[in-house]
Formats: C-alpha cells, sequence, structure tokens
C-alpha cells in the first residue's frame, strides 16, 4: 500500500467549486503531444467539410475572412487539471456550418498528424465549438496545435483536437483515436465520462 | 516535453506482463520495421502514452492509465515476439 | 506500406540475459552526498531487492497528502546482488519530483520503488554473455549514471573487454562520480575516459568549450572497423545527435542501444 511521502506536495493543485468533479486548477499550460508536431504552413493549409454530398474547403485566407470571435473559456483535461478563462479567437462551427447541408448527425474530427476524435454535430454548433487559432492574444503555437485548432471547451480537452484539418460527418457515432484507445465515446467533464 | 524511448515501459507495463516488456519486438504495420519496443519512440501526451516506430512514426501502441485500470492498444503491430528468458536472481 | 522483407532489428547473437524479476519496494534513505551542484547521489537501503544488473533502472513513486502521485524513472547507478541501491539524481528546473529527491530528501526518509526494470539498456561481463566485442559509453550530462554502474560492474569483475566511456558535461564541478571514474580508469579493466566540456573546460585545456562535434566524437569512440557496442543515454536531443553520427560513421544500427532522458 501507498503510503504519504514525507515533505512532497507536487505542483500546485487548488480545488475550486467552478469545476467539475474530479478537477484540480493548475497554473501553467503544459504541452504534451501524442507525437512529432505537424509543421504546417499557413500557405498549404486547408480545412475541409466533407458531407455525405460533397465538400466545402477554405484555405487560411478564406478562413481568416469568416467572422472571427473571442472565446473566454475553461478547458478541462481528462488527467484532472482544468485552467479557468482561458482566451481564445476563432471561427465558430455556426458559421462554418452555414452552408453546409447534411442529414448526418455525428463527426469525425481529423488532423495533421493523422489524430482523430469524435463528436456529434449538435455538440459542435449553437456556439459550443471554435476552430481556433490565436491563444492569450498570440497566434497559436505549433507546440499547442496551431495553425489551428478545434476547440469543444464543454467537452474534456482530448476532443479539441490539435492541428485540425477537417471534419467528416457520418451517419453513426465512431469512435475517434483515443476514443478506440480507452476513453469514453461522448467525454462530458461534469458527468465524469473519462472512460469505457 | 520531448519524446524519450521504449525504455520507459518497462515499470508502467510491469504490471500486466510478467516478462521485460521492452525486449518483445513487434512488426510495424506501417513500414514492417522489427525492433524492441526499446526502441520505439514514446511520447506522454495529456491524455495517454503514444508509443510510435523509430522508422515511419506510426502509432504502435497507446496506453491510458486510470486508478484502477488500464487500457493497452495494440493496434500497430501484427503480432508481438516474446523471447524465453530465464527470470530469477 | 512496402512489401519489401526488412532487416531484422535485433542482433541474431545478441545474449540474453538473466534480470531479476521486477517489483514495488519499500527503500529507505541510508545516505545522501551532494553531488554536483545540480544533483544528490542517493544510497537505499532495499530490503527484499533481488539485485540489479548494469544499466537497468528503478521507478520511484511519491504520494503527497491529498493522495496525488507522480512516479519519475532514475537509472541505478549500483550492480549486483547488493540490497543497497545508488542513485545521482538530476535537479530539472521545473521539475516536480526531482527537486524533493535532489534538495528535500533526508537519510530515514522512505520511497517507494520500483524494480529493477529494463533488460535491454543493459550490459553483462563477458563470462557471463560470451559478447567480447569492444563497449563504447556516450553520456550526455546525467546520462552517465547507468554508463557507469556499466563501467563498475567491469571493474568489479575484472572483465577485460576493452570499455571507452565519452562524458560530456557542462563544467568539470558537473561530472558525477568523478573520483570514482578516477579508479576505475585505473583498475585492471581497460577503461579509457574522455571529456567534452560545453561550457567550461579545466585549466589547462587543450580546447575551447563547446557542445560535441562530429569530429570529437569520431576521434574519441571505437571506430566502426572493430564493430564495439555502443550504449548511449543522456538527453533526448543529444542521444538522436551522437546515434545519428555514429550510423554516419558507420557503425550498425542494431549494435547501437539508447537510452533518452527527458521530461519533469
Amino acid at each position: 500500500m501507498s503510503f504519504i511521502t514525507r515533505g512532497f506536495s507536487g505542483r500546485s493543485r487548488e480545488r475550486d467549486d467552478r469545476l467539475p468533479p474530479g478537477q484540480t486548477l493548475v497554473g501553467d499550460f503544459p504541452v504534451l503531444s501524442a507525437g512529432p508536431t505537424p509543421e504546417v504552413d499557413t500557405e498549404d493549409w486547408e480545412f475541409t467539410i466533407r458531407t455525405e454530398t460533397g465538400a466545402h474547403s477554405w484555405n487560411w485566407d478564406e478562413f481568416m475572412a469568416l467572422k472571427i470571435e473571442d472565446v473566454d473559456t475553461d478547458i478541462h483535461c481528462v488527467t484532472h487539471w482544468s485552467k479557468l478563462g482561458t482566451r481564445w479567437r476563432g471561427v465558430s462551427l455556426d458559421t462554418l456550418f452555414e452552408d453546409v447541408e447534411t442529414e448526418y448527425d455525428y463527426v469525425m474530427a481529423h488532423s495533421y498528424g493523422g489524430y482523430t476524435t469524435n463528436v456529434p454535430l449538435d455538440e459542435l454548433l449553437d456556439g459550443k465549438s471554435w476552430v481556433a487559432f490565436e491563444f492569450d492574444g498570440e497566434p497559436l503555437d505549433p507546440e499547442h496545435g496551431g495553425p489551428a485548432r478545434l476547440l469543444v471547451p464543454h467537452l474534456y480537452f482530448w476532443k479539441s483536437a490539435k492541428w485540425v484539418r477537417g471534419l467528416v460527418m457520418m451517419d453513426q457515432d465512431e469512435p475517434g483515436f483515443w476514443e478506440q484507445n480507452g476513453y469514453h465515446i461522448h467525454g462530458d467533464p461534469w458527468k465524469e465520462e473519462r472512460y469505457w | 516535453m520531448e519524446h524519450v524511448d521504449g525504455n520507459v515501459l518497462a515499470g508502467p507495463l510491469a504490471e500486466f506482463f510478467s516478462f521485460d516488456v521492452t525486449m518483445a519486438t513487434g512488426r510495424c504495420v506501417g513500414c514492417g520495421t522489427v525492433a524492441e519496443l526499446a526502441r520505439a519512440m514514446v511520447y506522454r501526451s495529456g491524455a495517454g502514452t503514444v508509443v510510435r516506430c523509430s522508422t515511419c512514426d506510426n502509432v504502435l501502441a497507446t496506453l491510458v492509465e486510470a486508478d484502477d485500470r488500464a487500457w493497452i492498444g495494440l493496434r500497430g503491430v501484427t503480432a508481438i515476439e516474446v523471447r524465453r528468458t530465464p527470470t530469477g536472481g | 506500406m512496402s512489401d519489401a522483407p526488412t532487416a531484422q532489428a535485433v542482433a541474431p547473437s545478441a545474449a540474453l540475459q538473466a534480470v531479476p524479476r521486477s517489483g514495488w519496494h519499500v527503500a529507505t534513505v541510508a545516505a545522501t552526498h551532494r553531488e554536483t551542484p545540480n544533483a544528490t547521489r542517493i544510497e537505499l537501503d532495499v530490503p527484499g531487492w533481488p539485485g540489479n544488473a548494469a544499466g537497468q533502472h528503478l521507478d520511484v513513486r511519491l504520494t503527497a497528502p491529498d493522495g496525488y502521485q507522480a512516479t519519475r524513472s532514475y537509472s541505478i547507478a549500483s550492480s549486483g546482488s547488493s540490497t543497497r541501491v545508488v542513485l545521482a539524481v538530476d535537479k530539472l528546473p521545473d521539475g516536480e519530483v526531482s527537486p524533493y529527491l535532489v534538495d528535500d530528501v533526508r537519510d530515514g526518509d522512505m520511497l517507494e520503488v520500483h524494480g529493477p526494470l529494463g533488460a535491454f539498456f543493459v550490459w553483462a561481463p563477458a563470462a557471463e554473455t560470451g559478447d567480447r566485442r569492444p563497449v563504447q559509453l556516450i553520456a550526455g550530462g546525467s546520462g552517465v549514471v547507468p554508463l557507469y554502474a556499466m563501467a563498475h560492474a567491469h571493474a568489479g569483475a575484472d572483465d577485460p573487454t576493452p570499455f571507452r566511456l565519452l562524458y560530456s558535461v557542462r563544467t568539470p564541478d558537473d561530472v558525477y562520480f568523478d573520483d570514482e571514474l578516477g579508479t576505475l580508469a585505473d583498475s585492471a579493466a581497460p577503461l579509457r575516459l574522455d571529456f567534452v566540456y560545453t561550457r567550461r573546460t579545466p585549466d589547462g585545456w587543450a580546447t575551447a568549450p563547446g557542445r560535441i562535434t562530429r569530429e570529437a566524437l569520431e576521434a574519441a569512440v571505437f571506430p566502426a572497423s572493430e564493430r564495439p557496442r555502443v550504449f548511449v543515454c543522456g538527453s533526448t536531443g543529444f542521444v538522436e545527435l551522437v546515434a545519428d553520427w555514429l550510423v554516419m560513421l558507420g557503425h550498425d544500427p542494431r549494435s547501437i542501444r539508447t537510452e533518452r532522458y527527458g521530461g519533469t
């Protein structure tokens, strides 16, 4: 059985009533990656929504010409850390889906480098998600998912896919990378939907 | 945080295998390279550990650890080879 | 995906080494010694420790009062059957565990350890393995710890295998096991020691301080024609740079074993 180590406390961890169950506040924003950082130039960057009937694509300039929003939100990582009041700028998925027609209800997000994660469409719309390209007033660092990442703050942060390159509509919910490997298919922090 | 290599997996995986898993070899489904797990690149991401082929970066395996259980995914190897090694000191 | 057959990465002649079964143990700090301005040598008493091979590591798990746990891997500087296990821990600037181990740990403290771990990055005497090829050790900073364990085991066994250690450090004050290395170099088991000083050299040193270069590496290591077994340990950047150069110098990648240190 483990015992308490004399004199050890670890990094600062605060509890806070504003947090979902099992979460603690941390100060810094750790850079943790599942693989080598993709190097994607905005000159080559494209974002595509692929539906059952076709595809809608934006290059970087077209993307920047869309309505851009300021986002102030809390984020919750499945490994128990949370950050309150993080600031981003990005394009809402509502804006991106304005002219997209689909009968399908589920989305698989795909990233440069091969990462995938699944989200129901109605959890991306109605002001719930963005494709974000700025964090804390600066262009999003490649280490943090730049040029652009998906931001779905009401779900555990593994759903906010770094280096996002597009969305593919699905008629059924299918598990993405981490969902295949132990994580909950939905991922609501308020219900502690962490694992299978 | 930069990546490390498969040597670090010896501890976390000791619970699930009775042999030293870092010496087990597997064939990468991406490029066919056969190598010991100790030679793979290991990324410790927020959500879990990702093991990648050092030749082609394809994901060989994943490890997710919770308090009471763990998930070992072997999506990128076709099989693992374990030599019969005597243990005991 | 190619269908062409690829070379086996496991050298067919690699001898299988028996390593003791790993387990969780309670270790008591028996002694600490400031090894360098940034590192502490910790001697642990580990009842029930089954012994360990040279190059193996263990995981240390610390528990905070609220139940939070942090686990980190540390190479073992000692080897053999003794239940006295020696670590040498480097303090990382943003570390969560290393500042505690380097600055706060006291004699009598108890730590949970898991080991011995790892059978890949291990050396055993020729008498056990039958492998008589020369051994090249290349250390970047704190990466010297498992390599020191190998050099120490080599001397302890009076093993005739030619050994070389190329050790890259910032300054002469940052050398781990300084006195012990000198003794090993003078012992009967052949060990050649070469240093690279990256920030400050000893007085009278022939070259200016600087990072290791491919030329310095080539001058110090056994030539590829002697087919040495090579062990490289240090930060990921150091290890990959050195390993790439070794392959360019003609060393067989299957003869090179690496251990990367990383993270906080």
